[in-house]
């Protein structure tokens, strides 16, 4: 079944926040945000901008009548700044004028005297000042420190991976119109309708009853509206709260990317031991995560970076600490992945170091390491594991050996290009790692013509999870698709609902669909019972028919939904569903966290053109774990679509900070996404199809996040290609691999020093420009 | 007034000629299928086609509604995705419909918007091409395979369309709908009826070619400046040979210069080498004098024309005069102009037949970038010697700059891997790079060898690859 707004969409008709028709009288805001990154706001000049023709308002931290508070798991981050800026982009002032132009113009006659305090970008310094989001924690298995004795090898490195602008091509936006006794609703192009609703609440200082999201879909959102999303509902609200007036705001991309949080950068060290037959005994790492100016989601990241430690690989002794890192950029927040793809760099690089130094080929070790079913994970999970399944199935399919051979003969042959080759095992776990967000609501309503209307609290962005909430009902109920419409996602009819987020939307939200259709369908039967004069046990729905004993009656679905209205029975139904068997203790940092883990194997091959430094990805053949695909249309676009995403983060995608705080790669011109002609010439997604049950919706295992992290796979194949031109190029595992790395590591003397020299070089510069 | 076709309607508008056509359709017609994105091209979520007359077609060609005054769509025909639609989904939407090339959404209509830009393109029907007119298309969602597939499917849609005129084979197939046959004469009927600039406000200095950086560095201004808008002035158009000469129009496009006869005669890879400029909205809409004006030390154009030695011919509306390109820089931003005049032709001799030209590129994307650094090479080379010799290069200075040393240093000489050696160290003595968003001064540095090692291989298959690498 294809994506259900997919005909609206290439028609331009689906309806995104900016194309909702504006309620008479709307007013619209603009932030006025710090210039600096970090320092005392002295003065606040508005009194300009309030004369701006248009203006009806500035609102500033001093009209809030709640609290000025939108931090989610720690209340650490203002709405609008009071006293202190924190990161360049911390809105300070609301703007709310009679057109967009004017709210814009006036914002540009705010002026601000900040006194500047010392500026933070490296997590590393962050962490030397003690400046810690939270304690920092640290996993455990077997005890490394005794392990390195066992090994024959040890070696150490460092990694960097850089941040990811998530760039959904819908910027964020609210739209909060008054409703009667004070009441508010708001669009929002949110994946977590409840926590705009609960910080809208907090800072208008009203209980959430009083205040409705309600979201249509997102034009795209991939991590970045999730916390994210909150602070322009807050402002939309406070101000329609304070004016009566609907208050719309739709950031510019410039305003967009300057105030959001990304994803976040790691700096990270490893240690690993292997004996001497390559078996990984001992692994050691210190993740060192840039959290921006406040929490946010970094905790939470934080903690899935450890869950993801060892990847895919199977490690006796591990010690694994992180710590997050308060410096002066905008709030890091989820991204894809949410902290394991900086995980498992750190990981690969270790390998990857390992088998240069030891003058083997990274998948020779990779291969030993994969894990099993029945080893334990650092956290005390055991795998149910299909690491090696992928990994041989994938070996096999596509002839490893042979385009390992292939890549060699084309590198003896070739002097200016150079291929390589990497390949990716991926192990990702599925489930909110707070097990409490492991729940779901859904409301089924049969109406008794028979057409059935589903809301749930998933939030469609393109990921396809309101064609999976039909495909259930549908299922569930019998029915032919075109019976069910699929509502918006509205706090109203859904409380309580988690993000949209963990890759788990579709399982928690599927599954409370399931149940409550389920829940119908057993009064339905009841009610067929009644009608056939049969017992309960020989009815069956099928296709819009009632069968009796497997045989079809003159009752169908309409006849049958008619006569349960009569005899006053419902047919509506709203259902909760709680993952089984999910926990975690965070005094033992041991548990059960996920639901169950998703598996694949990449084989990357990469061109280098070695004259310019320029790249090619040439293929990227997938063996993935799929369980059983509900939806092969959407999910082969989910791994085509993540691999790509993947590779972006890992070669073009480079966020630029000036040591002073600033963003200098603010705009598209500027932050390079993956264009049609940058993307792999190949992508090959082939399914293991498993037999055995999990806890996936109709068995199909969440494909959301886990092939993003197939994109590492080019990072490292990349620097195979280097290699093989240089093989004595100390390139840093610094990430991306831009093609100025590229270029600096095939001609290293060029260099003035190495890769850590050359970034501080860079940054230094990009401040003085 | 302002009078065009948008979709199937005559529309007149009072407002400001500086306003976006973006602005116009999304916010006062209420068409909400053409999505905003970034603002500055950069994203083709806002991609609109823009169709005007041409012999005896109508040209149909994609721009970015964000970048276009409405100035520039004087008398034309504007089609946004709502102009596309029928009854049913065209072909183009049940090809990504079918082949999943839409998740979001978003970025959906300028996709669709793009690829009926191509059935009304005239271009051959591959898949290649179909592919390239998505180029200024940005997804963030789908990882374009399934686009890819879509575009190929819409490419066989055209299998048999040679030689019909595109619009009427696409309103034939009901591939675009039937009014697509009735807008040349509808264009026609408002040509009569119209000025080809609309109100050009008197005294005006603010001269508007395609608008392509304009209105990226000056956005919020543009609407209420008082702006010449070059684009449609018949007397500025066309590329043609004049005698030895190539003359270039004012206000010709680069994809005029990619379509040129002229030029497709005397440089074959030119075409090529155009694709590495920007995408396909932005060369449909961007001016090469515009290029030249712009004066960004990085400017494609400027740099391959560098190289070919250019003439510019600059006018105030009295009086004309010619510059050399390459005495059009007086420093950063900083130009050999008048604001009173602006440039009304470009001409540069013919090269002979011992003449090569190359242009190189390299930017963090190949394609819809901006160069970190760039270089043109045009060489008169006599059996292996190199006669005369100009080598230009962008994103070394804070101009446009011709490397003249190291250009008169290999000028007379025999091609070798040694002489090459040495022209690279007097190129290093001519820039000054600077660090930023597109690269370290190192990275320059050591990228501008490259690419002038890059030209004399291109240009000269004998020398040896690997003693230039080392």
């Amino acid at each position: 079944m294809k994506n259900i707004d997919s005909g609206n969409h290439t028609k331009g008709q689906s309806v995104y926040l900016d194309d909702i028709p504006l309620v008479a009288g709307t007013l619209f805001g603009a932030v006025f945000s710090s210039p600096i990154a970090h320092g005392h706001i002295e003065q606040l000049y508005l009194s300009e901008a309030a004369q701006e023709p248009g203006i009806v308002r500035i609102f500033t931290h001093q009209d809030i009548t709640g609290e000025n508070q939108i931090g989610g798991i720690i209340p650490d981050e203002p709405l609008l700044a009071e006293h202190e800026v924190d990161f360049c982009g911390m809105p300070i002032a609301f703007v709310v004028a009679t057109s967009d132009e004017a709210a814009r113009a006036a914002v540009k006659k705010i002026k601000v005297d900040i006194k500047p305090l010392p500026v933070i970008t490296d997590p590393r310094v962050a962490h030397a000042q003690d400046q810690l989001i939270v304690p920092a924690r640290t996993f455990r298995l077997g005890d490394t420190t005794r392990a390195w004795e066992q090994c024959e090898y040890v070696f150490e490195g460092t990694t960097d991976t850089n941040g990811q602008e998530h760039l959904y091509i819908e910027t964020q936006c609210a739209y909060a119109i008054p409703q009667e006794n004070g009441e508010l609703k708001i669009y929002s192009s949110t994946q977590s309708p409840t926590a705009g609703q609960r910080t809208a609440a907090r800072v208008l200082g009203v209980p959430m009853h009083q205040l409705e999201v309600d979201v249509i879909r997102l034009g795209g959102g991939f991590g970045g509206k999730e916390d994210q999303a909150n602070a322009w509902v807050a402002l939309c609200a406070l101000a329609a709260h304070h004016l009566r007036r609907p208050v719309k705001y739709v950031l510019h991309r410039l305003e967009d990317m300057a105030m959001t949080g990304k994803r976040h950068p790691y700096s990270s060290d490893f240690k690993i031991g292997l004996d001497k037959d390559l078996k990984i005994i001992a692994y050691e790492a210190d993740f060192y995560q840039n959290a921006g100016a406040a929490a946010d989601l970094s905790p939470a990241i934080m903690e899935r970076t450890l869950f993801h430690t060892t990847s895919t690989y199977f490690i006796p002794n591990v010690r694994a600490t992180a710590f997050s890192c308060r410096t002066h950029l905008p709030p890091n927040t989820a991204f894809r992945g949410f902290g394991g793809p900086q995980a498992k760099f750190v990981m690969e690089a270790a390998i990857a170091t390992a088998a240069e130094k030891l003058g083997v080929e990274a998948c020779v070790i990779q291969k030993k390491n994969l894990n099993q079913t029945g080893d334990e994970f650092p956290f005390g999970q055991k795998a149910v594991s299909e690491a090696r399944a992928c990994w041989h199935k994938a070996e096999e399919l596509y002839d490893v050996a042979k385009l390992r051979q292939e890549v060699e003969a084309f590198n003896t042959a070739n002097i200016l290009y150079k291929k390589g080759l990497a390949l990716m095992p991926v192990c990702f776990g599925i489930s909110f790692t707070n097990t409490s967000m492991n729940q779901a609501r859904a409301l089924v309503h049969v109406y008794y013509d028979g057409s059935v209307r589903v809301s749930t609290g998933a939030v469609e962005m393109g990921q396809g999870v309101n064609t999976k909430m039909l495909q259930v009902a549908a299922q569930t109920l019998s029915v032919s698709p075109a019976k069910v419409r699929v509502q918006t996602t509205s706090t109203n009819r859904i409380a309580n609902t988690s993000p949209s987020a963990a890759s788990a939307t579709a399982d928690l939200n599927g599954k409370a669909v399931q149940l409550a259709c389920q829940a119908i369908v057993q009064r339905l039967k009841e009610v067929a019972a009644q009608v056939l004069q049969a017992s309960e046990a020989a009815i069956e729905l099928r296709d819009e028919q009632v069968l009796l004993n497997g045989q079809e009656t003159d009752l169908d679905w309409k006849k049958l939904v008619t006569a349960a209205f009569l005899k006053r029975v419902s047919l509506s139904e709203h259902s909760h569903y709680a993952t089984p068997d999910v926990y975690f203790d965070k005094t033992t940092e041991k548990g059960h966290p996920f639901a169950y883990h998703v598996y694949g194997t990449a084989i990357t091959t990469v061109t280098v053109d070695c004259l310019r430094g320029t790249y090619q990805v040439d293929a990227v053949r997938v063996v993935h774990d799929f369980g059983l695909s509900m939806n092969p249309a959407v999910d082969r676009g989910q791994i085509e679509g993540g691999i790509v995403q993947g590779i972006g983060w890992m070669t073009l995608e480079e966020l630029l900070y000036d040591t002073a705080g600033r963003l200098r790669s603010n705009t598209l011109s500027t932050y390079k996404i993956p264009d049609i002609y940058s993307v792999p010439k190949e992508i090959a997604i082939e399914p293991l199809q498993t037999e055995q049950d999990n806890l996936a919706i109709f068995r199909s295992k969440a494909v959301g996040e886990p092939p993003f992290m197939y994109g590492i796979g080019t990072y490292f194949a990349l620097r195979n290609a280097i290699k093989a031109f240089n093989p004595t190029s100390p390139i840093a595992f610094d990430a991306p691999m831009t093609p100025e790395k590229v270029l600096l590591g095939l001609y290293p003397q060029a260099a003035t020093g190495t890769q850590q020299v050359h970034e501080q070089q860079n940054l230094r510069h990009v401040a003085a420009s | 007034m302002l009078k065009f076709i948008l979709n199937n309607q005559e529309v007149a508008t009072d407002l400001p000629a500086g306003t976006v056509l973006l602005d116009f359709v999304r916010y006062h017609q209420h068409l909400p299928g053409t999505k905003i994105g970034c603002r500055e091209g950069d994203c083709g979520a806002c991609t609109v086609l823009v169709g005007e007359l041409a012999d005896t077609q109508v040209r149909y060609r994609s721009y970015t509604s964000c970048l276009t005054p409405l100035g520039n769509v004087q008398g034309k025909h504007v089609v946004t995705v709502e102009g596309i639609n029928m009854e049913q989904l065209n072909p183009i939407q049940q090809a990504m419909v079918d082949e999943s090339a839409t998740q979001c959404g978003f970025c959906t209509p300028g996709f669709v918007v793009s690829l009926a830009g191509f059935c009304l393109s005239g271009q051959k029907p591959t898949t290649q091409n179909a592919i390239a007119a998505v180029d200024g298309n940005i997804c963030r969602c789908t990882g374009y395979k399934s686009i890819e597939r879509a575009a190929a499917k819409v490419a066989q849609l055209l299998a048999a369309s040679e030689g019909e005129e595109p619009a009427v084979f696409v309103a034939r197939h009901q591939i675009l709908p039937e009014y697509f046959t009735s807008i040349k004469s509808r264009l026609r009927a408002l040509a009569a009826d119209s000025a080809p600039n609309g109100h050009v406000l008197s005294g005006a200095l603010q001269f508007v070619g395609g608008g392509t950086d304009l209105y990226v560095q000056k956005h919020d201004q543009m609407k209420e400046l008082a702006a010449r808008f070059l684009l449609n002035q018949a007397d500025l158009k066309g590329i043609v040979r004049q005698e030895n000469r190539c003359v270039i129009g004012g206000a010709a496009t680069v994809s005029d210069l990619a379509e040129s006869g002229v030029m497709q005669e005397y440089f074959p890879d030119f075409r090529q080498f155009l694709r590495l400029v920007s995408s396909t909205p932005i060369r449909n809409m961007a001016t090469v004098a515009g290029n030249f004006v712009n004066a960004s030390p990085i400017g494609d154009l400027t740099i391959m024309f560098l190289a070919l030695n250019a003439q510019l011919v600059l006018s105030d509306g009295h009086t004309a005069r010619e510059i050399p390109l390459r005495q059009f820089y007086k420093g950063y931003k900083l130009l050999e102009k008048a604001p009173q005049e602006n440039i009304t032709a470009i001409w540069f001799e013919l090269p002979a037949a011992a003449t090569r030209f190359n242009f190189e590129k390299v930017s963090k994307r190949t394609h819809l970038d901006i160069a970190s650094v760039n270089s043109a090479c045009c060489l008169t080379i006599q059996d292996g010697f190199i006669v005369t010799a100009a080598v230009s290069a962008g994103g070394v200075g804070p101009i446009p700059m011709l490397l003249r040393k190291a250009s008169e240093f290999v000028a007379g000489k025999e091609v070798s891997e040694e002489l090459i050696q040495k022209a690279l160290e007097i190129a290093q003595t001519e820039i000054a790079p600077i660090s930023d968003a597109r690269g370290t001064e190192t990275y320059k540095r050591l990228l501008l060898n490259q690419l002038i090692k890059a030209h004399f291989l291109a240009l000269f298959p004998q020398l040896n690859p690997s003693e230039l690498v080392q």
